[in-house]
């Protein structure tokens, strides 16, 4: 079955690949549709977005926006894509087009499309209209448009103020708008492809079982959910593999429960549905996920996907540590449960086999009542953090009971500030201890010197994040006029 | 006022109108380079073998292995030059080197039928390099005595006597970043020979004439069998003046050798790693001011990065001395500038061209030493600005001096800046943690190349039988807005509706011998040279209706498509009409239209003269506010009041302004360009070489509040339809945001005392600025410990 089925702006495309690592990106510009660009061919641009009809999980669609460069073709098999192209055309502008076209929210143009697409998925948001206020707030429009929809959207020649303009000048989409009405019926369920190139193979198994089994025949297969490291790995560094299995609509991967003990969230769940599921019952992960990457990125990439690239900056494992999370790893012998601060082994590597997959993340309640998720970046949306510290304190009657602390950026791996979670415990939530735990945090971990941050600074801002969460805790944060 | 800046009533220049290709865009139906190179079938792809070290010699190179690969149809070698090896303009960039002189250098490329063969063609040649000592940062290249083109020095009255008798001299020593374009399109180019047996180059170029005369050169073929198209680019901004033309030269090379159509696209890595970007500066400087603040004497020397070929480095350095002085009149001054050769991409144009980096020397100076004299930094900029009358230090007359004073007062209005400013004060007495800042500075800016020769300009304006008008230009399309203004222009010109004038892709076929689209000076040379076309079709046309309507040629008049003649009621042709009529009585409807800046002069050796046709003024006020506990900051509200003279195109001017304001933001605060300077393998490594270690600013570097007005009543008479170029100078008012950054920093600290900041001042460097703020204020303060570690900050006691 080497073919691929396609709906690209509402035409079926019939397509054998010639590669199994051909993006989305390079397969439309190779087909015509040159309005999706590569501007830097790693998830940072947008210039690539496109919508892709994605389970709103109450039987609905949503107009999903993803990065076209870091996806596989093949892994949209079955799916229905929108271009720029497909939106509008010059003579017939879809509102988001026309909007941008009069504000001046095009100069050189090559980023466009992209936003376009981007606005669009925001445009068709359900609830958007529920949330407009008639007014503007820091990141959301009078419209309820959020602004953090346009973060992974980069633009060299506006400085933006058009496209801001454009965005908070939508209106509600037409009752006669198809992509509209799209999204009362149910999105396309996952195909279950199996393409063989000369670069390799991809495969999208039925179940996990199959996964396992596939996955035990073929130790050095690539698993890949959102494809958002994966792809990286292929644009910038030219990673090749015989086989790429596809794990990210596998049922098993895909829920999120709330039980007694436990939230559990599902590997393959994308970022942006932990944010829309959770709904702030997480208030640490409420706090993180806007902060995490951008929305294009959050759309594909998962949260078991993060902790399985092993990254040692990767801002969820922070949190995820100092929420005492558990990995459930699931292989075809059974499962497994292992804790999150000892799932990491070094750069890069974890306990997890060759055979196993994470199947699924455990956050054991109640929360800590005191939590702080702190990033420190160069730029506010969208970059990576040069260290991150998740905090999830339990602090009754002014005395610290419990304490968790997260560290990113400053190992080889994600870890916990033991020496200092030790320090806190039993102590008084006051000034005292606290400096003594932020003198204590700037020793914990052992970071570098990189075009990111120094050593220096890295160390320090460990010390800062305890004392801007006093502060923060104690209200003497002057509050924003 | 003159037939050039003269503006008719109802004219469609000055009417908002959103760019021509606005249409395009927001549908993806716009065509860059590449897009037309996808939408071939039969091109080949070339990709580059780049060289691991900063400098060395090439020992030897089988390319061989690469010939195996499947696809692979041939590797690019010297060997494959018809003509000269060499890309640039002054003989010092061979396309296929035998010495590396940066790391990422090409030297072969490969050619395969797609892009995956010609990059696992790539990867298989092997190189042999025997490694070279490197030169990487400037005080090396300083030490080393490395220096390429000319040492110039900027020189007015006697600088020493007015530092030795001045009360308030202060002294500074630092080095600060560059800039990568990251235009969003990367370097593209598509060469093959046409049906017509000419070399034919479509690409990304802001000169497409000198990537011609390149093309050609490298071909050894002459000028008039090289045609170079470019229909638009995603983005210039000064970084294809110069260096598309090696990489289109290659293309057509490939094209010669095979006789396929052959695309070059760098991916982001490649362009990141292999071409210039905006020079970082090593500056030293001394300063004397009066009691009241002064300037009385400014000595400096300014060291620019050129990488390692001269490029563009020469008249950046000119630019960046001839805007030492910004808005303010320096009595007494001395400045030295050279450009240093280095082991890095060869720097080049960037948005400014050294006017940037010459205000920053000033405004840092004037941001540093207002504390320490006691004036508040916007007053101090105010005393010193120039009054009418006053010359530059290289001689030129400042005209419009008082636009500055008109500019800065309405700003001060406009942006409520006393009013603020106390409440930001009152902001900051409560508030420990959080620091905000509002910072106001100006800007005067050139206009015109240095080099007089460059400013001309052609234009061709075609008209149908059916009235409908076809303009072309010398001028590219990059996102400026440029072909709207000179739609605008060509309307006004003849007298039509804007729906009547088409534009054609420019082509050095259709205009030979133009200047690059640079220097901001797009819509002036190009809106001269069509306008100068129009006006002769126009004369021509209006004989040919005086005669319809019985009226004399001087009293008919153009407007809105129509045509009538005065004193003569009730008869009304119509454009079209009138251009039938001309075609039937044997009358050119077309025209070559050519426009010379006139009244420049410049002597490069002297270093005097006026080069600059006006200067552009405006002024930007920005408000900060900083987090104590990171350095992170966040750009609260800009007001921005510039002088655009009478806009063109009031949204293309005002995107311009935004759009420039916040690129120079994100030069001033973000984008961190790191090179591994360390004696390691990677020496000479771009370590920023990619969108995720490179930061531009994003949604979120927008002020949060953003307020941009065009100077009124700002027409200026040497220019088309009394309007200034805007392309450069709005870059240069975000120094308003470091200089408010600066201003939070300091709240952290004492009064009165001077603070440093790097640049950029990213919310590391600002958080180093704030700690020692803190530790001043830790040591002048009784009973609090001050750490003994230098740069620990001082916990904020709770």
């Amino acid at each position: 079955m080497d073919r691929l089925d396609l709906t690209v702006n509402g035409h079926q495309r019939t397509m054998v690949p010639d590669a199994a690592h051909t993006t989305a990106l390079d397969w439309l510009r190779n087909n015509g549709l040159t309005g999706c660009k590569e501007g830097c061919a790693e998830g940072e641009c947008g210039a690539c977005a496109v919508l892709v009809a994605q389970s709103d999980g109450d039987g609905g669609t949503t107009w999903t926006s993803i990065n076209a460069c870091l996806v596989p073709i093949a892994a949209l098999d079955g799916q229905e894509i929108i271009t720029s192209e497909g939106l509008g055309s010059p003579d017939k502008l879809h509102p988001v087009q026309e909007r941008m076209a009069v504000a001046g929210g095009s100069q050189c143009g090559y980023c466009t499309p992209g936003f376009v697409c981007s606005m669009a998925s925001e445009f068709y948001r359900r609830g958007r209209g529920a949330n407009a206020t008639g007014a503007t707030g820091e990141s959301h429009g009078p419209n309820g448009f959020d602004l953090h929809s346009l973060s992974g959207n980069l633009c060299r020649c506006t400085g933006y103020r058009p496209i801001r303009d454009a965005a908070y000048a939508l209106a509600e989409p037409d009752v006669d708008d198809a992509l509209a009405a799209r999204r009362d019926r149910p999105a396309p369920g996952p195909a279950l492809t199996d393409v063989q190139a000369p670069d390799g193979r991809f495969v999208r198994p039925a179940t996990l079982a199959d996964t396992l089994a596939l996955r035990a025949e073929n130790p050095l297969a690539v698993v890949v959910a959102g494809s958002t490291d994966w792809g990286v790995e292929v644009n910038i560094r030219g990673r090749r593999e015989r086989l790429v299995i596809a794990i990210d609509r596998l049922l098993e991967l895909g829920t999120i429960e709330f039980g007694d003990e436990f939230i559990e969230i599902g590997a393959a769940v994308s970022l942006s549905e932990v944010e829309r599921f959770l709904a702030g019952r997480v208030p640490l992960l409420a706090e993180l996920i806007p902060q995490f990457a951008s929305r294009l990125i959050r759309n594909r990439a998962t949260i078991g996907g993060n902790l399985g690239t092993g990254s040692p900056i990767g801002d969820l494992a922070p949190a995820l540590l100092a929420l005492d999370a558990r990995l459930v790893l699931a292989s075809p012998g059974g499962e497994r449960d292992v804790y999150l601060s000892e799932y990491f082994t070094g750069y890069r590597t974890s306990v997890l086999r060759p055979d196993e997959l994470i199947r699924l993340i455990r956050i054991p309640l109640p929360l800590a009542h005191l939590t702080g998720f702190h990033k420190i970046t160069k730029r506010r949306f969208d970059d990576i953090s040069s260290v991150a510290v998740a905090f999830a304190l339990d602090v009754r009657n002014g005395l610290v009971h419990d304490a968790r602390i997260g560290l990113g950026g400053v190992a080889a791996t994600p870890l916990r500030a033991r020496a200092t979670e030790a320090l806190l415990i039993g102590q008084p939530w006051g000034a005292q201890t606290v400096h003594r735990a932020a003198a204590s945090l700037a020793g914990e971990g052992t970071p570098m010197s990189d075009h990111r941050a120094s050593a220096e600074y890295r160390s320090i801002m460990l010390s800062q994040s305890i004392l801007k969460l006093f502060a923060q805790s104690t209200a003497t944060l002057g509050a924003r006029a | 006022m003159s037939t050039l800046s003269d503006r008719p009533e109802n004219s469609v220049v000055g009417v908002p109108e959103p760019h021509e290709s606005a249409a395009l865009h927001v549908t993806g139906r716009a065509l860059y380079t590449d897009d037309i190179a996808t939408l071939r079938r039969d091109t080949l792809t070339a990709w580059p073998v780049q060289a691991p070290h900063a400098h060395a010699h090439i020992i030897a190179l089988r390319t061989e292995p690469a010939l195996v690969v499947p696809g692979v149809v041939r590797v690019l070698t010297a060997a494959d030059v018809p003509g000269v090896n060499d890309g640039g303009i002054w003989n010092d960039e061979p396309l296929f080197p035998t010495e590396v002189m940066y790391f990422g250098q090409a030297v072969c490329w490969v050619l395969g039928e797609t892009l995956e063969a010609a990059r696992l063609g790539a990867a298989a040649v092997e190189v042999d390099y025997e490694v070279l000592p490197s030169l990487i940062t400037v005080p090396e290249a300083i030490a080393a005595g490395s220096f390429q083109g000319a040492h110039r020095i900027t020189r007015r009255g006697d600088v020493d006597a007015a530092l030795a008798t001045a009360p308030h001299v202060f002294t500074g020593e630092w080095e600060f970043s560059g800039q990568e374009h990251f235009y969003l399109e990367t370097m593209a180019s598509l060469a093959y020979y046409d049906e017509g047996g000419q070399m034919y180059v479509q690409a990304g170029t802001q000169h497409p004439s000198e990537t011609q005369e390149i093309v050609a050169h490298v071909l050894g073929i002459s000028s008039n069998a090289v045609t170079v198209q470019c229909v638009r680019m995603g983005g210039g901004f000064g970084g294809k003046e110069m260096q598309p033309h090696g990489l289109a030269a290659i293309a057509a090379i490939g094209a010669t050798c095979t006789g396929r159509a052959v695309r070059l696209r760098l991916n982001r890595t490649q362009d990141l790693t292999m071409t210039g970007k905006r020079h970082g500066f090593h500056v030293a400087w001394t300063v004397g001011f009066d009691d009241n603040g002064r300037i009385l004497g400014l000595k400096a020397s300014l060291t620019a990065d050129g990488g390692w070929s001269l490029d563009l480095s020469d008249p950046v350095l000119a630019r960046a001395l001839c805007h030492l002085d910004n808005a303010y009149w320096i009595p007494a001054i001395e400045a030295h500038g050279q450009v240093a050769k280095t082991n890095k991409t060869s720097q080049t144009a960037f948005r400014g061209f050294g006017g940037p980096q010459g205000i920053m020397v000033i405004e840092d100076i004037l941001g540093r030493c207002a504390a320490p004299l006691g004036i508040d930094p916007a007053l101090l900029r105010r005393r010193n600005f120039y009054a009418p009358g006053q010359t530059t230090p290289y001689g030129q007359p400042v005209r419009h001096a008082e636009r500055m004073e008109a500019i800065w007062s309405q700003l001060l209005d406009k942006s409520e800046f006393a009013e603020r400013s106390a409440q930001i004060e009152a902001f900051n007495a409560v508030n420990p943690h959080i620091k905000r800042g509002l910072a106001i500075t100006p800007v005067k800016f050139g206009i015109s190349f240095n080099v007089a020769a460059f400013n001309q300009a052609g234009a061709l304006v075609l008209v149908y039988k059916d009235g409908s008008v076809l303009i072309n230009h010398g001028g590219v399309e990059m996102g400026q807005g440029l072909h709207t203004k000179m739609i605008q222009v060509a309307a006004t010109a003849l007298g039509v509706p804007r729906a009547s004038v088409r534009l054609a892709p420019t082509r050095t076929d259709k205009v030979p011998n133009t200047s690059a689209t640079a220097a901001s000076t797009g819509a002036d040379l190009n809106g001269g040279a069509v306008k100068n076309a129009c006006d002769q079709i126009r004369e021509r046309m209006s004989v040919v209706a005086g005669g319809m309507l019985g009226a004399n040629p001087t009293d008919v008049r153009f407007s809105q498509g129509k045509i009538h003649a005065l004193g003569v009621h009730g008869q009304e042709l119509t454009f079209a009409d009138v251009a039938k009529v001309a075609y039937q009585q044997r009358v050119q409807l077309s025209a070559a239209g050519y426009y010379r800046t006139e009244g420049l002069h410049w002597d490069a050796e002297a270093w005097r003269g006026s080069p600059f046709k006006y200067f552009a003024y405006g002024a930007a006020a920005a408000e900060v506010e900083v987090d104590g506990f990171t350095g992170a900051y966040r750009t609260l509200r800009v007001d921005i009041v510039h002088d655009v003279g009478d806009s063109l195109s009031p949204i293309i001017d005002i995107g311009q302004i935004e759009g420039g304001f916040v690129q120079g933001a994100g030069w001033l605060t973000l984008e961190d360009l790191r090179w591994d300077t360390t004696d390691g393998p990677g020496r000479g490594r771009l370590l920023t070489q990619a969108a995720s270690t490179y930061k531009l600013p994003s949604f979120s570097e927008m002020p949060e509040e953003f307020n941009v007005t065009l100077f009124e009543h700002a027409h200026e008479d040497g220019a088309i339809y009394g309007s200034k170029a805007v392309g450069e100078p709005p870059l240069m008012l975000a120094f308003s945001v470091r200089e408010a950054l600066r201003q939070a920093a300091a709240r952290f600290g004492p009064a009165g005392r001077m603070t440093e900041l790097a640049s950029p001042a990213t919310p590391e460097a600002v958080f180093w600025a704030l700690t020692a703020a803190k530790q001043a204020l830790a040591t002048t303060a009784p009973g609090v410990d001050a750490p003994g570690a230098k740069r620990i900050p001082v916990l904020a006691d709770s």
